[in-house]
């Protein structure tokens, strides 16, 4: 089959040789315009990144576990912790849960496919490509130190740092054009999605009948729109600063580096809900399936979650406090800050009223929800104390900061993430994730965090700055970086049995059939795997859990519902 | 509860993806374009040393065009609307005219101030604020213009019909988005900046 690259999709020829079915296959994922495949082609792509993302950080806990280490040189320990940041928040965790939008919104809406397929594909892509050239920086990067130099300027790539003098060559370069080009991708993939739920829906699918999990997505891409663009203006600056010699974040011309602070801020505090509000849509779905109830307080938490998106708007120079603001800069911003608890208390309230009487089967998609109810808590609580200015001047850029974030990064949003590819990997394979194998990723994931993230605290409350190389053994942080290190290699453990599971239980796993867990929204009513067209016939919906009407129609839910 | 009829309402309409879409760039954008106008206004008169903005001419001409562009645009959404295909490519040349006029505008008053004046992007924060705002906003003037023409182009084929409208008015957002952040950008530089 040498002269035929790509086979004729129908030919009656002879069955296609092994190399040219692969090709076919292979020209298949690239070509495809199908919501399924890019969910999938998203997911695939994060969770590489994840592991990729997940070495970089063991690395960083090697050189931590003991004082004076050597384990990396400085230099590379800060291409480390840069890409660690800046691979985790825009590699894996919005592909990722943009790649469950993909896959999941049209199917829970009864759509055939996002609104505009062809931008969907051309958004994964330029995601995908984005990424590819952040890692190439690792080859063709020159940077202070000279070539193979990743970025080294933190995730937040503070000014004046990443001016021309101080960061020569082109590593922050590589940094800023990736992340432009899947910015770039990233609002495609949130226009796709509002225009998808506001306009594909199916009959009968008001808005205030969609499941909780395609509402929360709706918050999040038009949080998305406001906040990816920002970041991009930023960063066009900092090219314009670099490459043409302009004078945005430079202070000798009038410029000024703590205007960088807030656009990165402006971005990046919204960020942190664009990716934590997805997580919540996953539990949404997962505590009332497995708790046997309906959700707790629909419109609460629809309300909470658009309180959500506008609170975290005005809340972004809590990043700053240590900076100095006015007393009414600081004052505002404390307060704005803490406002956000109230939504989000409602929330964990209406997740702990769904489970309450409920009838709770511990499967391994809802061990992990439960542990993100009470994780995601005490991750607010101390992000509530960190919301104190003058507790702030005092933690800020320690070791303590970097638990909270990590309990909310983590122990929300990745307990999340393995919660719904758990939940729904019997959706998109046709098979069940090992139950036995998913308890153990679980139990050690869970312990290696709490391992981690809660010593993590301490040391921070000892005064251990963050971004460090390495520290003097007479600082009383020997035996805690020791732990949180053992820590790490535990979660990492675990994260090789969980990828075990994948591959092994797509393999040999059990048959899932269409239905696995006798759940309620639409997607559970298509074959597993969904045929390319998703619903044979149009559905058409009456209340917010179809399904359920459907297996009980002497007691359906629109009878209740209004 | 009785209320609940038992057929769902057959007329079930939700509105166009292109219209939701366009809007949601307009969104998108419009934030990109109020973090450049933030840092245009927070650096008016830090710039330390070079020219100040009192060496621009406000481009009256300029903006009388690109406003007018809107208003020819209208026309022509309302001519393909009624299947009047030669008064909506009429109109459509007339909008790329004005567009087109738009960008010789600031091409010239951009020579001048490059040539005359001495202000360039490096020069000092004024440059490098100014063209970075005006540049971003003849960035959009131009992506609408290729859109244009390739419209215009197709409408010389005679390829565009009258069921085509929707998609020709969705277009025309993204035209009247560029029209109105250029009062805008026309307000902060050139009105309160100067």
């Amino acid at each position: 089959m040498a002269d035929q690259i790509l086979p004729i999709p129908g030919s009656l020829d002879t069955a296609p040789s092994r190399g040219a079915a692969f090709l076919e296959w292979l020209h298949s994922w690239v070509v495809t315009v199908d919501h399924k495949k890019l969910g999938i082609l998203y997911i695939v792509y994060a969770l590489f990144f994840l592991l990729v993302a997940g070495v970089e950080a063991l690395v960083i806990r090697i050189q931590l576990a003991i004082p004076n280490n050597h384990f990396v040189s400085p230099e590379v320990y800060n291409e480390m912790f840069t890409m660690h940041g800046t691979t985790m928040v825009f590699l894996v965790g919005m592909p990722i849960l943009f790649g469950f939008a993909n896959y999941l919104v049209p199917l829970m809406i009864g759509a055939r496919d996002m609104a505009f397929p062809r931008l969907n594909a051309f958004s994964f892509w330029m995601t995908a490509f984005g990424g590819l050239l952040l890692y190439y920086s690792f080859i063709g990067g020159f940077g202070l130190y000279g070539m193979g130099a990743a970025p080294d300027v933190g995730w937040w790539a503070y000014a004046p740092l990443t001016a021309k003098a101080f960061s020569p060559g082109h590593n922050t370069d590589y940094w800023a054009l990736a992340l432009i080009v899947s910015g770039f991708g990233t609002l495609g993939t949130a226009i796709n999605i509002i225009a998808t739920i506001l306009s594909m829906r199916c009959r009968g699918m008001t808005l205030f009948r969609m499941p909780l999990f395609s509402w929360l997505m709706l918050v999040v891409s038009g949080l998305t729109l406001i906040t990816i663009t920002p970041l991009t203006a930023a960063q066009i600056m900092l090219m314009i600063d670099r490459y043409l010699g302009g004078h945005f974040f430079d202070t000798q011309a009038g410029g000024s580096a703590v205007v960088w602070m807030h656009f990165f801020w402006i971005f990046g505090h919204p960020e942190v809900y664009v990716l934590v509000l997805p997580a919540f849509a996953i539990a949404n779905e997962v505590i009332p399936v497995f708790s046997r109830k309906a959700i707790f307080g629909y419109p609460a938490m629809v309300s909470a979650s658009v309180g959500i998106a506008f609170v975290s708007l005005t809340v972004w120079a809590h990043h700053m406090f240590t900076v100095g603001m006015t007393s009414v800069g600081n004052a505002f911003f404390a307060l704005s800050t803490m406002m956000v608890g109230i939504p989000t208390g409602i929330k964990i309230f209406n997740w702990l009223a769904t489970m309450w009487g409920g009838k709770i089967r511990f499967a391994t998609p809802m061990l992990f929800c439960t542990a993100f109810v009470m994780q995601f808590l005490m991750a607010g609580l101390t992000g509530i104390m960190l919301s104190v200015a003058p507790w702030n001047w005092q933690l800020h850029n320690s070791y303590f900061v970097i638990a909270h974030f990590h309990y909310v990064l983590v122990g929300a949003i990745v307990f999340c993430i393995f919660a719904a590819i758990y939940y729904w990997y019997p959706k998109v394979t046709g098979r069940m994730l090992s139950e036995k194998l998913g308890k153990w990723h679980f139990w050690l994931f869970f312990i290696g965090f709490h391992i981690t993230f809660d010593i993590m605290h301490f040391v921070g409350i000892l005064g251990m700055p963050r971004s460090i190389y390495t520290y003097e053994a007479d600082r009383g942080w020997n035996t805690l970086n020791m732990i949180i290190s053992i820590g790490g290699m535990i979660q990492g453990a675990a994260v090789l049995i969980f990828v075990w599971n994948l591959i092994d239980s797509y393999l040999h796993g059990d048959a899932a059939g269409n239905d696995p867990w006798d759940a309620w929204t639409l997607e559970w009513s298509t074959p597993s795997p969904p045929p390319a067209y998703n619903f044979a016939e149009d559905p058409v919906v009456r209340s917010r859990r179809p399904l359920w009407d459907l297996k009980h129609p002497n007691d359906p839910d629109w009878k209740y519902e209004r | 509860m009785s209320s609940v009829p038992i057929f769902v309402d057959e007329n079930w309409r939700l509105p166009s993806r292109g219209r939701v879409g366009m809007f949601s760039l307009i969104i998108g954008e419009s934030a990109i374009f109020t973090i450049f106008v933030v840092a245009y206004v927070y650096y008016i008169g830090r710039s330390t040393y070079g020219p100040t903005p009192q060496i621009l001419d406000v481009p009256v001409f300029n903006t009388v065009c690109l406003l007018s562009s809107s208003i020819t645009i209208l026309l022509a959404e309302h001519a393909i609307k009624h299947g009047r295909m030669r008064t909506f490519g009429w109109w459509w040349a007339a909008t790329m005219l004005l567009g087109l006029e738009f960008i010789a505008g600031t091409a010239i008053e951009w020579h001048k101030l490059i040539f005359e004046d001495g202000l360039s992007l490096r020069t000092n924060l004024f440059g490098t604020t100014f063209y970075s705002l005006v540049g971003l906003h003849a960035t959009h003037v131009i992506v609408g213009l290729i859109g244009l023409s390739l419209i215009m182009a197709f409408t010389l084929a005679g390829r565009v019909e009258q069921r085509h409208a929707e998609r020709i008015q969705v277009f025309s957002l993204y035209w009247h988005f560029v029209d109105a952040v250029w009062v805008v950008v026309f307000t902060v530089v050139y009105l309160v900046g100067r």
